[in-house]
């Protein structure tokens, strides 16, 4: 059985989190005691009596308020898949928490209320998402209740969401007319909708196949912690524990470490107690090399034949996450890049996304809370980085701030650059 | 028979990348954190994060040692299974002690009829991390266990009054994980984030791990409350229309005896517990913790002062 993760988005309000109640009841996946507490909540706040929105706004703020504040995880399972669902909240003050809940998921549910239709926050949870590398959208016009049950709105609805993902280059998109709260089209059909005979929506997300993201299947891995047991039995090991980014590694393979720039071989892969054949991506393994070299944590051994740039600058697509701090050219900070931490500093902010009209607008003096938009980042020590198109796990990294040690930004490394001053 | 072989093969995949996700965090934690060290508390849970450390970490010893917050109210059967394992691995036990911390005048006993010393081990926890300068506490707990952890970080951040601030975590992107912090401030880190019962039961049947008896069915005097069963210890005090009667039990969580129930179930082995749980139509929690149905946010308010 394979897993699927998702992501619920869209503006707030337009009924994300009463989506995955009405998936999770319909499925019958929800247990009685839940049901019984969420019953007595929707009560006691009188919000009718179920308010399915309650299975995954579980905070206490969050109920008080009446909308999601941060991701909720929600494990489910039918006979045909395993899903990780992560809920996101719609207003805009908590977009990174969304970013959170969608850099882990290889697909997206787009809610819209059928009675707006695509609004701002439609459209920046929607470039968010397809800048994060997701590219299957299924996009939810819900509240078919409150506009009728229409036909020609939802068609209007789904035409303008096209022309926007059209621009966005995003490919896959399936478009389903839904009503979260009574469950039309999400597990179970309904009647209120003769016109609309594609899949409903659990139909789609059990047979829905989605591309695994590393594309390149060279070997990229990253050095996490070395293993030394200073034992009797294992006196002389040396096992450079990590998990595989992408590729294959096999005893007598020929690698690279870098930043050394050394080239050796792998004497054994390693996974408790056992030598494995070979090892591939998602594997936690610990590898021995033939020879004793100098390697360490966020150092990389890579396949020498597809070795990946080590960077010092690079350009990037940065989401920044701070309500507190601006990004401005000169600054410094951290970067997580896989098992690496490095100094970096912003060498120019290069453009800035208007999420509503896609369009890049060139020279921003700074970032603030929420904006979108290509920097070029130069860093103290290399970093070993892939295009962010072609491998997620060697492509991401975050930003630190060093005083209040917040996570301050996602980045997405797009092209990795000339050193300042050498020619391109 | 084909379909039994085909499901059991495909759950080692899913289970093969939660061990994979896990052993994964376990290694960041110990390779950016000075004094890290792994909450067991005998639990199947914790049960779980100690086998993952040793395959982590193999052929060397996990580099951390194992704390536990004994409330003095435990299961005796758990307390020597916690100790058993603990040796076996050749690990540090730490453990902080609610009864000490009662009998030093530091902390008050509640009282009452539903006295528990459950929410006491939050102050002894806070003080042993303190007390040990533990910067990271890895813990076992999952987000399918309960709507507030069902929204907590993987690496969550505990200020220097030990607090989780669940509106103004951290964001948390792909798997890289942010542990800076100033002393004082700590990280807990959940390493089974991911997981559910059903997955925590297949992996100890997978792994052939041992787990404390009174996850099994054995005869126990208890009696009922609240519609729960608890079992009759000297901690808890029974009210004159709480009767005694023996019941085939088993236990879901094992944590303080005077807020944990038991569930009448007469599965005697792992293949029986996951037949049970793959039916059951009560979480966890709910058929087994009194703590949390005090109220709707028992266990935000709980986890927001510092608890596990
Ligand atoms: N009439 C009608 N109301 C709906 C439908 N779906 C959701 N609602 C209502 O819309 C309101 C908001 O629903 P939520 O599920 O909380 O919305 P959300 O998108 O999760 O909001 P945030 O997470 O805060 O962004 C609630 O009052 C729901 O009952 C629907 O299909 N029809
Ligand atoms: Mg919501």
């Amino acid at each position: 059985m394979d897993l699927l993760r998702f992501v619920t988005a869209g503006s707030v309000d337009d009924g994300k989190s009463t989506l995955i109640g009405r998936l999770l009841y319909d499925s019958k996946q929800v247990f009685e005691d839940t049901l019984a507490s969420i019953q007595r909540a929707s009560e006691a706040r009188g919000l009718g009596d179920m308010n399915l929105a309650l299975l995954t706004d579980g905070l206490r703020a969050e109920r008080e308020q009446g909308i999601t504040i941060d991701v909720a995880y929600r494990y489910f399972a039918t006979p045909k898949r395993k899903f990780i669902i992560a809920d996101s909240p719609g207003h805009v003050q908590y977009t990174r928490n969304m970013v959170t809940g969608a850099s882990t998921a290889s697909l997206a549910l787009i809610l819209i209320d059928a009675r707006k239709g695509v609004v701002s926050q439609t459209r920046r949870h929607s470039a968010l998402t397809s800048l994060l590398g997701i590219t299957h959208l299924v996009l939810c016009v819900n509240k078919m209740d409150l506009a009728e049950w229409s036909e020609t709105r939802f068609n209007e609805v789904e035409a303008d969401f096209r022309a926007f993902a059209g621009q966005l280059g995003v490919q896959e998109v399936t478009v389903i007319p839904m009503a979260a709260v009574s469950g039309e089209n999400i597990v179970d059909r309904g009647e209120h909708m003769p016109w609309y005979t594609g899949p409903t929506l659990l139909e789609f997300l059990e047979t829905v196949e989605t591309p695994d993201h590393v594309s390149h299947g060279a070997l990229r891995f990253p050095v996490q912690y070395v293993l030394r047991p200073h034992t009797d039995e294992f006196h002389d090991y040396r096992g450079y524990a990590g998990t595989v980014a992408s590729g294959t590694v096999t005893p007598g393979q020929e690698i690279l470490a870098l930043p050394l720039g050394i080239r050796t071989r792998v004497a054994a892969v390693d996974r408790f107690q056992e030598q494995c054949a070979s090892a591939t991506n998602g594997d936690a393994v610990s590898i021995r090399l033939t020879e004793e070299v100098d390697v360490g944590r966020g150092h990389m051994l890579v396949d020498p034949a597809h070795a990946p740039a080590s960077a010092t600058r690079f350009s990037a697509d940065l989401c920044w996450m701070s309500d507190t701090l601006q990004l401005r050219p000169r600054q410094q900070l951290w970067l997580k890049h896989t098992t690496r931490r490095v100094r970096c500093m912003v060498e120019s902010l290069d453009d800035r996304l208007d999420v509503e009209t896609l369009e890049r607008s060139a020279g921003p003096a700074s970032f603030g809370l929420n904006d979108i938009g290509r920097v070029t980042l130069r860093t103290m020590e290399p970093i070993f980085a892939d295009p962010y198109a072609v491998s997620r796990d060697t492509g991401s990294f975050i930003l630190i701030d060093g005083s209040s040690h917040q996570t301050v930004a996602g980045g997405m490394v797009r092209e990795v650059l000339a050193q300042a001053g050498a020619p391109a | 028979m084909t379909t039994e072989t085909a499901t059991r093969g495909a759950r080692h995949t899913e289970l093969d990348m939660l061990e994979a996700e896990a052993i994964f965090i376990m290694r960041e934690v110990a390779a950016e954190f000075e004094r890290p060290a792994l909450l067991f508390s005998g639990g199947k849970d914790s049960i779980v994060l100690l086998r993952i450390a040793e395959k982590a970490f193999w052929p060397a010893k996990f580099p951390f040692p194992v704390m536990h917050v004994d409330t003095g109210h435990n299961f005796p059967e758990v307390i020597a299974f916690r100790d058993k394992r603990a040796a076996e691995l050749g690990a540090r036990l730490i453990v902080g002690s609610v009864q000490q911390a009662i009998d030093e005048g530091t902390l008050t006993e509640e009282r009452g009829i539903r006295a528990s010393r459950n929410r006491l081990q939050t102050p002894v926890l806070l003080a042993t991390i303190a007390e040990h300068q533990i910067d990271a506490a890895m813990g076992g707990a999952r987000r399918d266990e309960e709507k507030a952890r069902a929204k907590e970080r993987v690496f969550s951040f505990r200020d220097e009054f030990g607090q989780w601030d669940p509106r103004n975590q951290r964001p948390e992107l792909w798997s890289l994980y942010n542990g800076m912090h100033i002393k004082g401030e700590h990280m807990r880190v959940f390493p089974l984030s991911n997981w559910t019962e059903l997955d925590i039961w297949h992996y100890i049947e997978r792994e052939a791990l041992e787990v404390p008896s009174i996850y099994f069915t054995h005869e126990r005097e208890v009696f009922e409350r609240d519609g729960m069963l608890m079992s009759v210890c000297p901690y808890l005090p029974q009210l004159p229309h709480e009767t005694t009667f023996v019941a085939p039990v088993r236990y879901r969580t094992v944590g303080d005896m005077t807020c944990t129930a038991a569930v009448r179930s007469d599965a005697a082995d792992i293949r029986a517990v996951i037949n049970e749980i793959a039916v059951a139509r009560v979480t966890e929690r709910g058929a087994s913790r009194a703590d949390d149905q005090f109220s709707e946010a028992a266990m935000e308010d709980r986890k927001r002062e510092g608890y596990f």
